[in-house]
C-alpha cells in the first residue's frame, strides 16, 4: 500500500487518484496453456515414425511374397529396413527441409545399427542356451566325465566334470599368480613411480592386446621346450595367467589411481611405513575395485581358448593333478566338440558353451554389482525390511541417506540411553 | 605450574641448530617395501616384455633354415618342406579387413547411440551390454558362427556371386581399369600434397580412383562357381574368409565401440549446447561437435580393433578351411590366418616346423605390436588433447 496518512486531516488521502496495487482478477474463460513437452518429438513426427513402421511392413510383405522370389526372414527384414528409411525420408521431405530429412534418416541409422548389435549379442545367448538346453538338463552332463563314452552315446551318458574341475584348477592356479603379481604391479605403478614404473606402465598396455596364441607360444617356449617340462594344466595355467596379468595389472592400476592422496598422507602423518600405509589404507579402499580387476580377468581367463590348446591338451578323463599329464578345460572340451562333427558331441559342446556363457555372464554381474558407484537409494535389501517393516515402499523418510532419523535401518545406531537428551 | 627445564649453557654446551637433512630416498623398511615392489614390477616386464624375446630367440634357427623365401613362399607343405606366411599374412590382413569393414560402422553407430540417442536411464545398462560382449569367450562364438551364422551367410555369398559375377572385368580391360585407378590416385595425392590444391577439383582424380576401385570389385566378391547352376554348390561359399570376418567382427567390435564411446562422451557439453542452440538438428550436431572432436578416437578405437582381430585365433580356426594361396576372394572357400595356423597345425608339428610356427608367431607379435601401439598413441594424443580445449 502506497498510501500516506496525512497528520492534519487524520484520515486516507484521496486514494483513489494514487497509483495502487491491483490483484488480477481471474479470466474464467481462459483454459490454462499445457507446459511445453520438451522431451520427445511432436505429434506429427510421432505418427510419421510409426506410420513409415507399419507402411514398410506392408510394403515388405508385398514386395518379397508378391513381387520379388525374395523369400525368407532376411530378405523381409532387409526389405523391411530399406522401405522404412525410405518412407521416413520422403515422409519427412513432404513438410519439412532436407537438414530435418537428414537428421530424421541419421538417427534411423544409427538406432537400427545399434538395435542390430543388441538383437546379434541377444542371438548368441539365446541360440547357446537354446541348443545347449538338451544336454544340460541332464544331471549326469554335471556329475561324469567322458571316460569310457564315445561320441556317439547319448546324452544320458558322460559329462562335463573334467572340464569343469580343469578350468577350475587352471583359473585357480592363474588367479593365484597373477593376482599378487598384478596388484603388486599396479602398486609398484602407483605408490613407488618413478621412470621404471612408467617403462612397466607402457608395457602392459601393451600387453593387454596381445593375440591370445602368443602367450601360449611363450609358455610354451619358456615352460616346454626351455625348461623341459611335459604339457600339463599347470603350463595351461601358466598361459592363461600370462593373459591375466595384464588385465588385472591395468585395471588395479586405474583403481589405486582414484585412491584419495589425502588417506595416504593422513596415513603417513599417523607415522606409518610406506607398506603399512599400502597395506591398511590404499588396498582396503580400493577393495572392491581390485575384486573387480580380478573378476573381469577371471572372466576372460576362463574362456582361453588358443594358448590352453597349445600348453595343455584334451582328455576324455578326470584328471586332478596340475602338473602331469594333460588336463582339458571347459572351452577345450568345446572345441573339440564342436569338430568332431558327431551330433552328441556337438550337443555337449553346445551345453559346455552354455555353462561357460552363464559363468562369464554371472561373474561378469559381479564385478558391475562391486564396481557400481555408491549411491543413496536404498538397496533392495533394505528396501525389503523396510517395506516389510511395514514403511511405504516409496515413502519420502526411506529415500533419505541412511543416517536419517526416518530410515529404518541404521548403520550407527545412538546408543539408548542417549536418546533422551538428542 | 608448568616448569621451564633449567638450561645450563655453561657447562653443556649444545652445537649450533642446523636443518635436519631431508631427502626422498627411502630408508630402511621402506627402501624394502620399494626395493620389493620394483622388483614385482620387473619380473611382471620380464614376463610380458620376455615374450617377443623368446619369440624372437626361437624364430633364428627357422630363419636360417628358410632365409627369405619363409616371408614370400605361399605354400605351408610340410611333406616337402616347403614353409612360408606369404599366404598365411596375407589371409591374416584379409580376414582383419572383413572384420573391420564389418565392425566399423556398427562400433561408431553404437557408440553415437549409446552417447546420443539412447535414453539415459538406459545408457549403462547398454555399456555394460557392450562390455558382456567383449567378454564373451571367443570359442562360444565360434559355435554361433558355425552353426547359426554359416548356414545363412553362405546364401548371401550366393546372392553377391551372382549380382557379381556378370559384371566382372576380364584381360585387358581389367589392367586398364587398374592403370586408371592407380593414376588417379596418384595425381589426386599429388594434387592435394605436391601442388596443394585442397578444393573440389580434388574430388576429380579420387573420384576416377574410386570409380575404377569400384569397377573391380567383382575381383573380391567373385567366386570360382558356377552361379546360375541349378543346384549351386554351395561346399563352395562355407568356410570363407567373409564368414570368419563376420566373427571377428563380433568381437572386435565392442573393443573399438568402448574406445570410441568414450571420446565420443568426453565431447564438451557447452558446445554440444552451443550447437543446439543456434538452431542444429541433433545430427548437425553430431556432425558438427562431436566427429570431429573423436576423430582420433575413432582412429585409435578403429586401429585397436584392428590389432585384435589381426590376432583372433579361434573364431578363424573353426570357420575357414586352411588354403595357402593368395587371394583376395572373400567369398570363396578357404584361407588362413597366422594365428589360426599356429593354433591348427601345433599339435602335429616336429622339429623345425615347430620353430616356423613360433617364428609365424613372432611376426604376428611385430605386426600386432606395431598396430597396438599406433593405437595408443593415436588415443592418447586424442585424450589428452580433450583435457587442454
Amino acid at each position: 500500500m502506497t498510501a500516506t496518512l496525512d497528520p492534519t486531516s487524520g484520515e486516507l488521502a484521496v486514494a483513489e487518484s494514487l497509483p495502487a496495487t491491483t490483484l488480477p482478477t481471474k479470466d474464467p474463460s481462459l483454459r490454462p496453456v499445457p507446459h511445453a513437452k520438451l522431451g520427445g518429438l511432436p505429434l506429427d513426427n510421432r505418427f510419421l515414425t510409426w506410420g513409415a513402421r507399419f507402411a514398410a511392413l506392408g510394403m515388405a510383405w508385398v514386395i518379397t511374397q508378391r513381387l520379388l522370389p525374395w523369400h525368407g526372414l532376411g530378405w523381409f527384414v532387409v526389405v523391411f529396413a530399406l522401405c522404412n528409411v525410405l518412407i521416413l525420408a520422403v515422409g519427412t521431405a513432404i513438410f519439412d527441409t532436407n537438414v530435418a530429412v537428414a537428421d530424421r534418416v541419421a538417427q534411423w541409422t544409427v538406432s537400427s545399427a545399434a538395435v542390430f548389435v543388441f538383437v546379434a549379442l541377444g542371438s548368441v545367448i539365446v541360440y547357446v542356451l537354446h541348443k545347449g538346453w538338451p544336454a544340460l538338463h541332464h544331471l549326469n552332463f554335471f556329475t561324469h566325465d567322458m571316460s569310457g563314452v564315445s561320441a556317439k552315446d547319448p546324452l544320458t551318458k558322460g559329462g562335463i566334470k573334467h572340464a569343469i574341475a580343469g578350468s577350475a584348477i587352471q583359473i585357480g592356479i592363474a588367479s593365484l599368480i597373477s593376482l599378487p603379481l598384478g596388484v603388486g604391479t599396479a602398486v609398484f605403478m602407483n605408490e613407488v613411480g618413478g621412470r621404471f614404473a612408467k617403462v612397466v606402465r607402457t608395457v602392459v598396455e601393451a600387453m593387454t592386446a596381445l593375440p591370445d596364441i602368443l602367450a601360449g607360444l611363450f609358455i610354451y617356449t619358456v615352460w616346454i621346450i626351455a625348461f623341459g617340462q611335459p604339457k600339463s594344466g599347470f603350463a595351461a595355467a601358466l598361459a592363461i595367467s600370462v593373459m591375466m596379468l595384464p588385465i588385472i595389472a591395468r585395471a588395479s592400476d586405474v583403481v589405486l589411481r582414484v585412491v584419495p592422496g589425502t588417506l595416504r598422507e593422513a596415513s603417513y602423518a599417523l607415522g606409518a611405513s610406506r607398506w603399512a600405509t599400502v597395506w591398511n589404507v590404499v588396498l582396503p579402499t580400493a577393495r572392491s575395485g581390485l575384486a573387480t580387476a580380478l573378476i573381469l580377468a577371471i572372466a576372460r581367463g576362463v574362456g582361453e581358448t588358443a594358448p590352453v590348446l597349445i600348453t595343455s591338451g584334451n582328455t576324455p578323463f578326470l584328471h586332478l593333478n596340475p602338473f602331469d599329464g594333460v588336463m582339458t578345460s571347459l572351452p577345450l572340451f568345446i572345441f573339440d566338440g564342436a569338430r568332431s562333427g558327431q551330433e552328441y558331441a556337438i550337443q555337449r559342446a553346445f551345453g559346455a558353451a552354455a555353462v561357460l556363457l552363464v559363468l562369464v555372464v554371472v561373474l561378469f554381474a559381479t564385478a558391475r554389482y562391486l564396481a557400481r558407484p555408491a549411491s543413496n537409494k536404498p538397496t533392495l535389501l533394505r528396501r525389503l525390511r523396510s517395506s516389510a517393516g511395514g514403511f511405504r515402499l516409496r515413502s519420502p523418510l526411506n529415500m533419505r541417506p541412511a543416517t536419517a532419523p526416518g530410515s529404518t535401518v541404521m548403520p550407527v545406531t545412538p546408543p539408548a540411553s542417549n536418546e533422551g537428551t538428542l | 605450574m608448568t616448569t621451564l627445564p633449567l638450561s645450563d649453557h655453561k657447562s653443556n654446551p649444545q652445537p649450533p641448530a642446523s636443518p635436519r637433512r631431508i631427502s626422498r630416498k627411502p630408508t630402511g623398511g621402506d627402501a624394502v617395501f620399494a626395493q620389493t615392489f620394483r622388483a614385482i614390477g620387473a619380473s611382471v616386464l620380464l614376463i610380458t616384455g620376455g615374450i617377443g624375446v623368446f619369440l624372437a630367440y626361437q624364430s633364428i634357427p627357422t630363419l636360417r633354415h628358410y632365409g627369405v623365401s619363409f616371408f614370400t613362399e605361399h605354400q605351408w607343405d610340410v611333406g616337402h618342406d616347403v614353409l612360408g606366411i606369404a599366404a598365411v599374412l596375407s589371409g591374416t590382413v584379409t580376414i582383419a579387413l572383413v572384420a573391420l569393414v564389418i565392425a566399423f560402422p556398427l562400433a561408431i553407430a553404437t557408440a553415437l547411440y549409446i552417447t546420443e540417442y539412447a535414453p539415459p536411464k538406459l545408457r549403462s545398462t547398454f555399456v555394460a551390454a557392450i562390455d558382456l560382449m567383449a567378454a564373451i569367450p571367443s570359442v562360444v562364438y565360434g559355435l554361433w558362427g558355425v552353426f547359426l551364422i554359416q548356414p545363412h551367410a553362405v546364401y548371401f555369398s550366393l546372392f553377391v556371386q551372382r549380382t557379381f559375377q556378370p559384371l566382372l572385368v576380364h584381360g585387358t580391360l581389367r589392367l586398364v581399369v587398374i592403370l586408371v585407378m592407380i593414376v588417379g590416385l596418384v595425381a589426386g595425392l599429388g594434387m592435394r600434397f605436391i601442388m596443394q590444391i585442397k578444393n573440389r577439383w580434388l574430388w576429380l582424380p579420387f573420384g576416377v580412383a574410386i570409380a575404377a576401385a569400384v569397377a573391380l570389385l567383382p575381383l573380391v566378391t567373385v567366386v570360382d562357381a558356377d552361379p546360375n547352376a541349378a543346384v549351386p554348390d554351395m561346399t563352395r561359399y562355407t568356410a570363407s574368409a567373409f564368414i570368419a570376418g563376420i566373427l571377428v567382427a563380433m568381437m572386435v567390435m565392442p573393443m573399438g565401440c568402448s574406445v570410441i564411446r568414450q571420446v565420443f562422451s568426453q565431447t564438451p557439453e557447452g558446445e554440444k549446447e552451443a550447437a543446439l542452440a543456434l538452431g542444429s538438428t541433433k545430427w548437425g550436431m553430431i556432425r558438427a561437435v562431436v566427429l570431429p572432436f573423436g576423430k582420433g578416437g575413432v582412429i585409435g578405437g578403429t586401429m585397436l580393433a584392428l590389432g585384435r582381430a589381426l590376432g583372433e585365433t579361434m573364431a578363424v580356426v573353426m570357420i575357414v578351411s586352411p588354403d595357402y594361396v593368395i587371394k583376395g576372394r572373400i567369398f570363396e572357400i578357404g584361407s588362413q590366418s597366422v594365428a589360426s595356423l599356429i593354433a591348427s597345425q601345433f599339435a602335429e608339428a616336429q622339429g623345425v616346423q615347430v620353430s616356423a610356427l613360433l617364428a609365424a608367431g613372432f611376426v604376428l607379435f611385430v605386426l600386432t605390436l606395431i598396430v597396438n601401439t599406433l593405437a595408443a598413441i593415436v588415443v592418447n594424443r586424442s585424450r589428452s588433447g580433450a583435457e587442454t580445449s
